[in-house]
């Protein structure tokens, strides 16, 4: 009751404040006007070379790759991790389910996500994933948590994000990005740009706050 | 109802709050430093964008044709964001709002919750409100963590704790986190907050937040962050409930790509921030059950009506404009009194209470324009500022407060050209004992209020119709 009173107070307080200012009875017909910047204007090199550029100055770790070589690159970066870590048992890797098997390195130790508890997440060497769209001036890959990119805490609690991004996926504004995300509006989206980040004690910029304190990027040429 | 915008009605005057802090060299220093390097790196990423102007347009059109259409867009997303699983709560004021919330969190017995930085719940005194019903706050974005465990008070929109540098905050986590052995390094008290607030992050089951962007179309909700504490708070707890001001509401999906090119490199100067999250209601099996969105209003339909103040309730509340006030940067955010200091507090805070309070802050700037300038969707506060002084001073003119008055008595003299010449040869006698080289350093009584701070010149023994009477006889 009470809510729908305050409902009701709220839109006539609205309705009443707008027909009271002389906008309300004049408003803007023009269509509005959008001037800015739609489409990039690099081609499809630039481009990810911008993305990669843009990816490093926010301290992710980017390597470039080709399909057949997919499976060794993940394997090598997570083999270094590996080799620094100093869990008491042996470290493994949540992959999110739907990630395409055939890119699994095999001397790895893999849980897929299905099977992983949220202590899992927070024990695991890292978390392994794809993604939707990434975008070139940013350097953000955009997640819409379909198969193969993970549950939305999948990507977070881990300490460690490896992302795979095909180069097809790479857009160059955000505009552009948009464009490909018109379908996926009411997914759950998450825009992810560089390690997780505070500038809150004297402006320093701190990676790994409470997100994953490293991210690794693999592009993936055709 | 009443409107309240944290502890605002019963703050001192700024001019009389800023005294001491411009006294705290300290403070002056943290804020001066923290603001120079926000301002740097906002200026250089805006620049890189040709189209930033563009942007500042489109940004400030969407929001005008939104308010315009603020009934039908509110209606369509509480419709959307229900058909999607959410649930849509409606606050006239503070303390509505307060029991809207608390009543949520006590539905799921919760002694605890998780708190997203959220500017809307300091407004409303929330976490106050909780505590009071026994139920513990945890603020989870660093930065209010500090404030938090610092018994402190916000001082600026997107970096609260800016006015704290590191050893101030080691003191604040050495005590409160009980680590007595804790470095001073930014990266030493950020990993002291990571561990301090996982367990808790993995524990509590209710969290409580704001919203960046409310969108209409779909029901979808938009937050902009950088560590991951409101990832979260989003994704971990069984419930979820965020508190909105009404203005928080844009039109489309697609309008989102306007608003996320302007708000990182307004707000921390980066090309964007870490994370961005949107969704819709609830998504089975990824993220809470139970969610609810609490639209508040506390004064802000009213400011609709008022042709010119109305483009206050555009702002997307980034902080550019605190970063690059003259005035903001000598005192920080303290002085203003209310959740929202600098420029945009100055024109806010005043009108959600319909000028009753906060009297004093549309006085806090020097209306150089500079925070008009950053804006990303071209609040023109300077004139939003006069504005409102202008309705400050009607309201007051019946007054009998000797400022009114005088002001009265002055208008009198200048409305007639013999009392004006009058004026000025008493003036030209009466100054006499305070004039020293042509200047007069000190006045007696009320009248001191003006030389305590300035120099006044003394009035010249011609005035310019003397001299133009005497050089020009006869002429017309």
């Amino acid at each position: 009751m009470a809510q729908n009173e305050a409902r009701d107070a709220i839109l006539a307080r609205i309705r009443s404040s707008i027909k009271q200012s002389r906008i309300g009875f004049d408003p803007p017909s023009a269509p509005m006007e959008r001037n800015y910047q739609r489409l990039g204007s690099r081609d499809s090199k630039e481009r990810v070379e911008l993305f990669a550029e843009r990816l490093r100055e926010y301290d992710a770790r980017v390597t470039f790759t080709t399909p057949p070589d997919l499976c060794d690159s993940i394997g090598q970066v997570m083999g270094k991790v590996q080799s620094h870590t100093q869990a008491p048992r042996a470290p493994f890797w949540i992959v999110a389910d739907g990630f395409p098997a055939g890119w699994l390195p095999s001397q790895q130790s893999i849980r897929w996500e299905s099977s992983a508890t949220v202590d899992d997440l927070n024990r695991c060497a890292g978390v392994l994933t794809i993604c939707s769209v990434g975008i070139a001036i940013t350097g953000t890959i955009v997640l819409q948590h379909g198969q193969g990119e993970g549950k939305r805490q999948t990507t977070l609690i881990p300490d460690r994000h490896l992302c795979v991004i095909r180069t097809a996926q790479i857009v160059e504004t955000v505009p552009e990005a948009f464009d490909r995300l018109a379908t996926a509006a009411t997914h759950p989206l998450t825009f992810i740009s560089g390690p997780s980040a505070t500038a809150d004690i004297e402006m320093t910029r701190i990676r790994g706050v409470h997100g994953p304190r490293q991210l690794d990027v693999f592009l993936l040429g055709e | 109802m009443t409107v309240r915008v944290g502890d605002s009605a019963s703050a001192p005057s700024f001019q009389k709050a800023a005294l001491p802090l411009l006294d705290d060299s300290q403070l002056r220093k943290n804020v001066r430093h923290a603001t120079e390097v926000i301002q740097r790196k906002r200026a250089l990423v805006a620049g890189e964008l040709p189209d930033w102007q563009a942007l500042r347009d489109a940004a400030s059109a969407i929001k005008e044709r939104t308010l315009l259409r603020l009934d039908e867009y509110l209606l369509q997303f509480e419709a959307a964001c229900t058909a999607a699983g959410g649930r849509v709560h409606w606050a006239r004021d503070a303390e509505e709002a307060n029991r809207i919330v608390i009543d949520l969190v006590r539905e799921q017995d919760a002694a605890e919750v998780l708190k997203i930085k959220t500017m809307t719940s300091d407004e409303t005194g929330l976490n106050r409100a909780l505590e009071e019903r026994g139920i513990h706050p945890h603020e989870t974005d660093l930065a209010e963590l500090i404030v938090q465990l610092g018994k402190d008070r916000p001082s600026h929109i997107v970096v609260p704790a800016l006015h704290k540098n590191r050893s101030q905050v080691r003191e604040i986590f050495r005590e409160q986190m009980h680590l007595p052995n804790l470095g001073d390094s930014p990266q030493d008290l950020t990993d002291a907050a990571r561990r301090y607030l996982r367990e808790r992050f993995l524990r509590v089951k209710t969290a409580i937040g704001g919203a960046n962007f409310l969108i209409a179309e779909t029901g979808s909700v938009c937050i902009v962050e950088s560590e991951g504490n409101g990832r979260m708070c989003l994704t971990m707890p069984d419930t979820l409930i965020l508190l909105a001001g009404i203005e928080k509401i844009i039109p489309t999906f697609r309008d989102l790509e306007v608003f996320l090119q302007l708000l990182p490199r307004s707000a921390t100067g980066e090309r964007m921030n870490p994370y961005n999250s949107i969704w819709t209601g609830v998504h089975p099996g990824d993220g809470p059950r139970n969610f609810h969105v609490v639209l508040l209003d506390n004064g802000r339909s009213p400011i609709l009506a008022d042709d010119e103040a109305r483009q206050t309730l555009q702002c997307i509340r980034c902080g550019a404009c605190l970063n690059t006030c003259p005035v903001y940067r000598q005192t920080g955010g303290h002085a203003y009194g209310s959740t929202y200091a600098g420029p945009i507090g100055a024109i806010l805070t005043p009108q959600l209470q319909n000028l009753q309070h906060a009297q004093s802050l549309p006085y806090a700037s020097s209306l150089c324009g500079a925070c008009y300038e950053v804006c990303p969707v071209k609040i023109n506060i300077p004139e939003v500022l006069i504005h409102l002084r202008g309705r400050i001073t009607r309201e007051q003119h019946s007054s009998l407060k000797p400022e009114a008055l005088g002001m009265r008595i002055v208008a009198s003299v200048f409305r007639s050209r013999r009392r004006l010449e009058t004026a000025h040869r008493l003036a030209q006698l009466g100054q006499k004992p305070f004039v020293s080289d042509g200047w007069i350093r000190r006045l007696p009584g009320e009248l001191s209020a003006w030389t305590n701070v300035r120099d006044l010149r003394a009035i010249p023994k011609q005035s310019f119709r003397q001299w133009w009477k005497e050089t020009h006889h006869g002429a017309k």
